[in-house]
């Protein structure tokens, strides 16, 4: 009874239109930045290596290479700062956490293509 | 001023408007009913008895079956008063309810709860001393207050502790007022309050939920 009372609260502030995505998927995640009084949106492109927590504690990790440097951001699922999440290209995972990707460079970082509906329309 | 008894539900997050996630305490507060309503006439002062969730009936005794009827509701588990100032007459009546509405504009509050026991605690838990090294020969007193007093501190007359010296003892288990928090939202049908931060006691605790002193 009383985790449904905190359910209810803090389900209020869900973001409801979240696309399906899942491990290994290559995402589009655009970010609301705010710098003094201007907003733009930021997009960070990456690999999903891993998610964590359940209901509004949820977090999400994507992982990409830029300028052969491994950059990590790890982004709440339901953050209204978190405009928008686009996955681009599904990627073949055989585990939940895909940690091993850090210890990887060059070409071995790309996972395998793997054909799925959530991405396919795009 | 708003007053309003209540149970301490738990914690959880919630994002604001700015994208902030913000640590919230969830209390389900009320319905109260008021079940006496005190005079300066009859009673020298102004006050409004306000009782929260029904006892057991197997469990009441005559005394609260009567004093009930008087609201004609049930009797109650946990009652309190709500004091009002000496010149405002009561603007509630016997047997009115209270809901969360009541709060609506309220900004900040104020949470009275009793804390949890932590038991018999030393000095160190009860009230951060920083204790004795761990070694270079310190034998026996890791975690000792250290000096409490000496002859000389009373001036003269000696041998006596300066009062309200902190030591060892019972800590937690006490009424604590948790002041000043902000109230993020009001769930009128589930009679719920969301207030920012933490609130004193466990969950399932009994709390008294109040306008803010400072904000009055």
């Amino acid at each position: 009874m009383k985790t449904k009372i905190l359910d209810s609260v803090g389900n209020k502030s869900f973001e409801k239109d979240r696309p399906h995505f899942e491990i290994g998927d290559t995402v589009e995640v655009h970010c609301r930045i705010k710098e003094g009084e201007k907003e733009r949106i930021q997009i960070f492109t990456g690999t999903v290596i891993a998610r964590k927590g359940r209901g509004i504690n949820e977090m999400f990790t994507v992982r990409r290479i830029a300028n052969n440097e491994g950059v990590e951001r790890i982004f709440p699922l339901h953050s209204p700062n978190v405009v928008d999440i686009k996955p681009i290209r599904s990627g073949k995972a055989r585990r939940a956490k895909l940690y091993y990707l850090r210890d990887r460079i060059g070409k071995a970082v790309k996972l395998s293509h793997r054909h799925s509906k959530h991405t396919s329309a795009r | 001023m708003v007053m309003l008894l209540g149970k301490k539900v738990g914690m959880t997050q919630v994002y604001n408007e700015a994208g902030d996630l913000l640590p919230v305490t969830v209390v389900q507060a009320g319905p109260c009913v008021v079940t006496q309503v005190k005079t300066i006439d009859a009673d020298g002062y102004n006050a409004v008895q306000l009782g929260f969730e029904d006892i057991k009936p197997s469990r009441v005794k005559k005394p609260q079956e009567n004093h009930a009827k008087k609201a004609k509701t049930t009797p109650k588990k946990f009652v309190k008063e709500m004091r009002l100032s000496e010149k405002i007459e009561s603007e509630y009546k016997l047997g009115d309810t209270i809901t969360v509405s009541a709060f609506a504009e309220n900004k900040f509050v104020d949470v009275t709860g009793t804390s949890k026991g932590k038991g018999y605690a030393g000095v160190m838990k009860r009230h951060g001393f920083g204790g004795f090294p761990a070694s270079h020969g310190c034998e026996r007193k890791h975690r000792a207050p250290g000096s409490i007093s000496s002859y000389a501190s009373d001036a003269g007359h000696g041998g006596n502790l300066k009062k309200g010296k902190k030591m060892s003892g019972q800590m937690g288990n006490c009424r604590i007022t948790a002041k000043n928090h902000k109230l993020v939202s009001i769930d009128e049908e589930n009679n719920l309050l969301v207030i920012k931060g933490s609130v004193p006691g466990s969950a399932d605790g009994y709390v008294v939920v109040r306008t803010a002193k400072s904000h009055l």
